[in-house]
């Protein structure tokens, strides 16, 4: 089998992709749980456990990095759309987005899950 | 050839007729860029400012008590939904290539935008706090 290596870009092709997938996937849910404010607080905050479980307070940091991936990814792919001489630099501009990403991620990642280490009420 | 459905009599791509792949491009970047402030943002206040902890039916209802955020939420979900279905309809088309399927597909992914457009913004819109007021 041949495989083809595009280097960082392909990385980052398909990197969006996956995470435009995953993003889509859980706007469908968060569409449908919402939409069961209508039927009254009971109904409404029995599902809230859908947010609040340890596995899916996990699975938000993911969500969370999901989606910071596919922002600065999709404002390098418009920079370099609309400024075409970037598109030399486009490893350049793929290392900043990752320098980026770790920046925003860590803190935010420790402040989505620091309650849950101290014990919540 | 499996890719069939994309190619002219002489074997040659098939020049579109309307500028709808130009306008999708277009919506995607405007979309795009407008998504990473409000899904960003929503992410911030959702976790950061509050917490999961903190959010409940009361916490929807007092925030709907605003019309600012009904609106803030309407525009993001709308154009979430049409840019994320936009991009699945790119990911079908790179992968689904028989035409009797492509065409299934396309109609599965139409009824489903509509679908969760109609759910999401009905949510929003329709949502009424105040119908519960008096039984709590």
């Amino acid at each position: 089998m041949r495989i083809y290596r595009g280097g960082v870009g392909m990385a980052a092709w398909l990197f969006h992709r996956i995470t435009g997938l995953a993003i889509l996937s859980f706007l469908l849910l968060h569409i449908v749980d919402i939409f069961l404010i209508c039927w009254g607080p009971a109904h409404f905050n029995k599902l809230l456990v859908l947010y609040t479980a340890l596995p899916f307070r996990v699975g938000e940091v993911f969500l969370f990095a999901a989606v910071l991936f596919h922002a600065l990814n999709g404002v390098r792919i418009i920079l370099i759309d609309f400024q075409p001489a970037l598109t030399e630099r486009q490893e350049v501009l793929f290392w900043m987005e990752v320098g980026a990403f770790v920046v925003l991620f860590i803190p935010v990642a420790i402040l989505m899950l620091g309650p849950l280490s101290t014990g919540r009420g | 050839m499996s890719r069939s459905g994309l190619r002219g009599p002489s074997g040659g791509r098939v020049r579109p007729n309307t500028n709808l792949e130009l306008y999708a491009w277009h919506f995607m970047r405007v979309s795009g860029v407008v998504l990473v402030l409000m899904v960003l943002g929503h992410l911030v206040i959702m976790h950061l400012f509050f917490s999961v902890d903190r959010i409940d039916w009361n916490f929807v209802a007092q925030r709907y008590q605003n019309p600012l955020w009904r609106i803030y939420d309407l525009v993001m979900v709308i154009l979430a939904v049409l840019h994320g279905f936009n991009g699945l309809r790119t990911v079908l088309d790179d992968y689904i290539h028989r035409p009797a399927w492509r065409a299934l597909a396309q109609a599965a992914l139409y009824l489903g935008v509509f679908l969760v457009l109609v759910i999401g913004t009905f949510t929003i819109l329709a949502f009424d706090p105040q119908a519960w007021a008096s039984g709590r």
